[in-house]
């Protein structure tokens, strides 16, 4: 074992490098991911059947193929449509599908968007009639019931469902270094494996990074999960 | 029908193989887990504690070019020194199965884990009562009542293990994903090769979820649902 080889300058840097792409990536999606979320979970639980229908199969295509095929998906198979290349050099938005920071980041945000909306939606539908019921007879509108009841307490009642998500979508940043040109965790680990040979040195420090990220993040949500779900904790003297 | 279709259907074969032998490793591997978490025996409890943890915290991905990459030269290394000329590979689809069964194994210990806790204490002690050794009382009393309990959460993990298949085409292995990427980049029509991958996989989901949702209801006859 030749741990000492990690410690060098030039591959610090490297991993350096590829922390600042995975938490960019990871961070990245998930913002974007959360926002098309609440509007898939509003629709999914809205009044319109032909939107919900719509939501559905969409989520239910995103929950049903490996999201290493969705990335390859929008890197390769988008990519290669005349259409996108005939405008990807000078007509925005297309222009942004010649990155393949974009290309993982967008099908990272619609991966994670058909989960989190599910979990959500699901939170809507399980929130107690009684809550709602108060609400509407303090004269507030459907908006409002949403806005002011029903939307923070079911994003509270999602966090602990939604922090597996976080760390599952840390997880799945890593499929990232399977594009060609982006350097996250994974792809700094490979490099340094097809530099030096050292494959078990390269993956475990690879392993240690993305162990330490976990239990950070799960210590987090912990820490806010004592603090905004409080009042629903039983209680004591 | 044209070659890369037939090659994208020959991959599927290969992802039912690898996806149904990394099921079984993991459900082993899960059972002896949840055996050892629930043994009281702190060495036990504190291997598979080790396990569950970090397994959960590492992406597949990582552990699989571990596995696959650094299995491969350990291995080597060790017939050197143990004098031999001979050079091994690890073939991609023993390291696959091996890779998913290890990490699903970790989930599966929980799974199985909470199912047995959750089966009433009075069940095991009137086995207990009617004479029934550990083994028996294992194999007829706890076993199929774990099942119920264990069903939602080990359908959950089977339907992200037949995801995770996919990432054996990294390491070179011609399954589905493996065979779409191919065609794609032999004929320039990528995006349907993949799609059409995609939509094996997503028959392949439902299919289990309809096959487990079956048998869900099947081992739940015995069950008594509260009505409000």
């Amino acid at each position: 074992m030749n741990f000492a080889v990690l410690l060098e300058p030039q591959n610090l840097a490297l991993f350096g490098t590829g922390i600042v792409t995975t938490l960019g990536l990871l961070f990245a999606s998930l913002a974007v991911g959360a926002v098309l979320a609440l509007v898939f979970a509003l629709l999914l639980t809205g009044p319109w059947p032909a939107l919900r229908w719509l939501v559905g199969a969409y989520t239910y295509v995103i929950r049903g193929t490996p999201c290493l095929i969705q990335v390859y998906l929008i890197y390769y198979g988008l990519g290669q449509l005349e259409w996108i290349q005939a405008r990807w050099d000078s007509v925005w938005p297309w222009t942004y599908f010649k990155e393949p920071f974009f290309c993982a980041l967008l099908a990272f945000s619609l991966n994670t968007a058909g989960y989190t909306a599910e979990m959500l939606a699901g939170a809507i539908r399980e929130t107690s009639a009684g809550e709602i019921e108060a609400a509407q007879a303090y004269g507030m509108s459907r908006f409002q019931v949403m806005l002011h009841i029903v939307l923070p307490s079911a994003m509270r009642r999602t966090l602990p469902a939604y922090s597996n998500e976080v760390v599952m979508m840390l997880h799945a940043t890593s499929l990232a270094s399977a594009v060609p040109s982006l350097v996250d965790i994974t792809g700094a680990a490979s490099s340094i494996y097809a530099t030096y040979y050292l494959p078990f040195e390269a993956y475990l420090g690879a392993a240690a990074i993305y162990l330490t990220a976990s239990f950070c993040l799960i210590g987090f949500f912990k820490l806010s999960e004592k603090r905004l779900l409080a009042y629903l904790a039983p209680r004591t003297h | 029908m044209n070659a890369y279709v037939s090659a994208i259907l020959q991959g599927a074969l290969l992802t039912v193989g690898v996806s149904v032998s990394a099921l079984l490793v993991s459900i082993v591997l899960g059972l002896l887990g949840a055996g050892a978490k629930l043994s009281g025996r702190p060495v036990w409890v504190g291997l598979a504690t080790a396990y569950t943890t970090i397994i959960r915290g590492i992406p597949d991905l990582v552990l699989m070019l571990l596995i696959f990459y650094g299995g491969t030269i350990g291995l080597n290394n060790l017939l050197e020194w143990m004098g031999s000329e001979a050079t091994v590979d690890i073939n991609p689809f023993v390291a696959g199965v091996l890779t998913l069964g290890f990490i699903y194994g970790a989930y599966m210990t929980e799974t199985f884990r909470g199912a047995m806790l959750s089966i009433p204490k009075g069940q095991a002690e009137a086995a207990w009562a009617f004479g029934m050794g550990r083994t028996q009382t294992f194999i007829r009393i706890t076993a199929p009542q774990m099942v119920r309990y264990a069903l939602p959460g080990f359908t959950n993990n089977w339907l992200v293990l037949i995801k995770a298949t996919a990432l054996v085409s990294i390491i070179g292995l011609q399954e589905m994903t493996f065979a779409a990427k191919q065609a794609g980049a032999a004929t320039r029509s990528t995006l349907f090769y993949f799609l059409f991958a995609a939509g094996l996989f997503l028959v392949y989901t439902t299919v289990s979820l309809l096959v487990l949702r079956r048998l869900n209801a099947r081992f739940s006859l015995g069950a008594k649902r509260g009505t409000l």
